[in-house]
């Protein structure tokens, strides 16, 4: 088990915005069930970093390695563009702070969920149905709501749909940026304790991006904290927060409110 | 060559607090002691001396500075100063067991569930059988199973922590303060079962300040203070 092959294994990333770094020599290997969580404030690199491992954004420098469903290894850059784009579609999944990037707002929550499916090469209008109405369960939205558009949701709902919509095809590789940025705390902790169990009852890889150390802790299995483009300290999630080296680790772990 | 559960040699903590001007502050320096199958080593000293420290140490929740924790996982040995974090989570998984006095609540997960996930290798509703049994054990009413925990009393939420942290039956077992604030009928069940794991070969380490309950599970009594480096 310990010997098994990462799933990503990311190789001296880098990128310049002209003569601005975003982040500079990330290295680190994800393996299937991981939760890896990436904090940092505003401008540390960490909304940079997600965009180059989601392929969404070419780095200058370094090589992003993914075991494909074949187990044979691809270097994401050396993948053809259509090639890419499938990849996305179908074995990762992108998961918006803002839920109406992630959705489509004028089509229904069951469209929004069977659209996913059509894209992987679903054609029974049934079985689709099924399986998005499925989804919509698993996240908690009643199934009344299926042919309602997102826009008649609230923020906490769009949110969870957004996590169907990604879920529904099964990908290996999660991508999350701040999943709970801007919700009540109310709605904040349901979503949370989804996020949770759909990740540990699938086996899902996950990277999330939050500057919330809280989210990291009930999240992640380990964690990279960022500062100006560099990764400072990485480990154990609860070995980071409780044990921090860095002084900016151990100012951001000390900043917390306590309850 | 046959290595106990647990050995740990020339373990050295010291923390070093940025926020305080690069503050030093050493806890621990050259502990060393083993725990064979079947023994329970309390670790005694006054408050501060470092009990707890040695017990996060272990568990990987500290970082080590220098020195060694060898904890068996099968037939492999795992060195939890060095181990990469997987590593140090599959031992967590397997073979290395924690159990303080407080529970970490999670937001509407039952406490059927809270106690049945710490047996991720077993068929679920299997492992909710057993859950029910432990819970039962340590008298937690039936009504209070299906609840989450958060708004349980404390001494509910610690037996449902007991529950939990005693369920698995992990080859090595690190115990913070189990029977602290514990009714006479729980604290006898919490020795109980200590006991059954000491016969099942399980090593532990404990930290128990009752002296009936020390005296009741403990082999070895290693008092940390020619460890502790702080005043």
């Amino acid at each position: 088990m310990i010997e098994d092959a990462p799933l990503l294994t990311v190789d001296g990333l880098t990128k310049w915005y002209g003569r601005r770094l975003g982040c500079t020599n990330i290295s680190f290997d994800l393996y299937e069930g991981e939760v890896l969580a990436i904090v940092g404030e505003s401008g540390s690199g960490k909304s940079t970093l997600l965009q180059l491992l989601s392929g969404q954004l070419q780095p200058n420098d370094g090589r992003i390695l993914y075991r494909m469903r074949d187990e044979t290894v691809a270097d994401l850059w050396h993948l053809s563009e259509p090639m890419r784009r499938l990849l996305f579609r179908t074995d990762w999944g992108y998961v918006h702070q803002d839920a109406q990037m992630g959705l489509r707002m004028g089509i229904s929550a069951g469209g929004n969920v069977g659209e996913r499916l059509m894209a992987v090469g679903w054609r029974n209008y049934g079985a689709i149905r099924d399986t998005a109405t499925d989804w919509l369960a698993r996240v908690e939205i009643d199934q009344a709501r299926i042919d309602d558009t997102p826009r008649t949701y609230s923020g906490g709902m769009r949110q969870r749909l957004q996590i169907a919509r990604n879920l529904v095809t099964a990908p290996r590789l999660v991508f999350m940026d701040e999943p709970t940025g801007g919700l009540d705390v109310s709605v904040q902790a349901r979503l949370l304790d989804l996020l949770r169990r759909l990740v540990s009852d699938l086996n899902i890889a996950a990277i999330v991006v939050t500057h919330d150390l809280a989210v990291a802790r009930l999240l992640s299995t380990r964690i990279m904290v960022m500062k100006a483009g560099e990764v400072i300290e990485a480990g154990l999630t609860d070995q980071v927060l409780d044990d921090p080296r860095e002084p900016y680790t151990q100012l951001l772990v000390s900043s917390i409110l306590p309850v | 060559m046959t290595m106990h559960p647990l050995s740990l040699a020339g373990v050295s903590k010291a923390f070093t607090v940025h926020l305080q001007g690069g503050l030093r502050l050493p806890v621990l320096r050259d502990l060393a002691f083993t725990a064979r199958p079947g023994e329970c080593v309390v670790l005694t000293g006054p408050s501060g001396a470092g009990k707890s420290s040695i017990l996060k140490l272990i568990y990987g929740n500290y970082r080590c500075d220098e020195g060694a924790i060898l904890v068996r996982n099968g037939s492999d040995i795992v060195d939890i100063a060095t181990a990469a974090p997987r590593q140090i989570l599959a031992l967590r998984r397997r073979a290395l067991g924690y159990v303080t006095q407080f529970l970490r609540a999670v937001p509407r997960v039952s406490a059927l569930d809270i106690v049945a996930e710490a047996l991720d290798d077993v068929p679920r509703e299997a492992a909710r059988d057993r859950a029910a049994a432990m819970l039962a054990r340590f008298n937690v009413p039936e009504r209070l199973w299906g609840l989450p925990p958060a708004t349980f009393s404390g001494g509910e939420q610690q037996r449902v922590n007991l529950a939990q942290g005693l369920l698995p039956e992990r080859p090595v077992v690190l115990l913070d303060e189990p029977t602290a604030s514990l009714d006479a009928e729980n604290r006898a069940v919490v020795i109980e079962i200590i006991r059954e794991r000491k016969r099942q070969g399980v090593a532990l380490v404990a930290i128990v300040h009752d002296e009936a309950v020390r005296d009741a599970i403990a082999d070895t009594s290693l008092d940390v203070t020619r460890f502790a480096t702080a005043t």
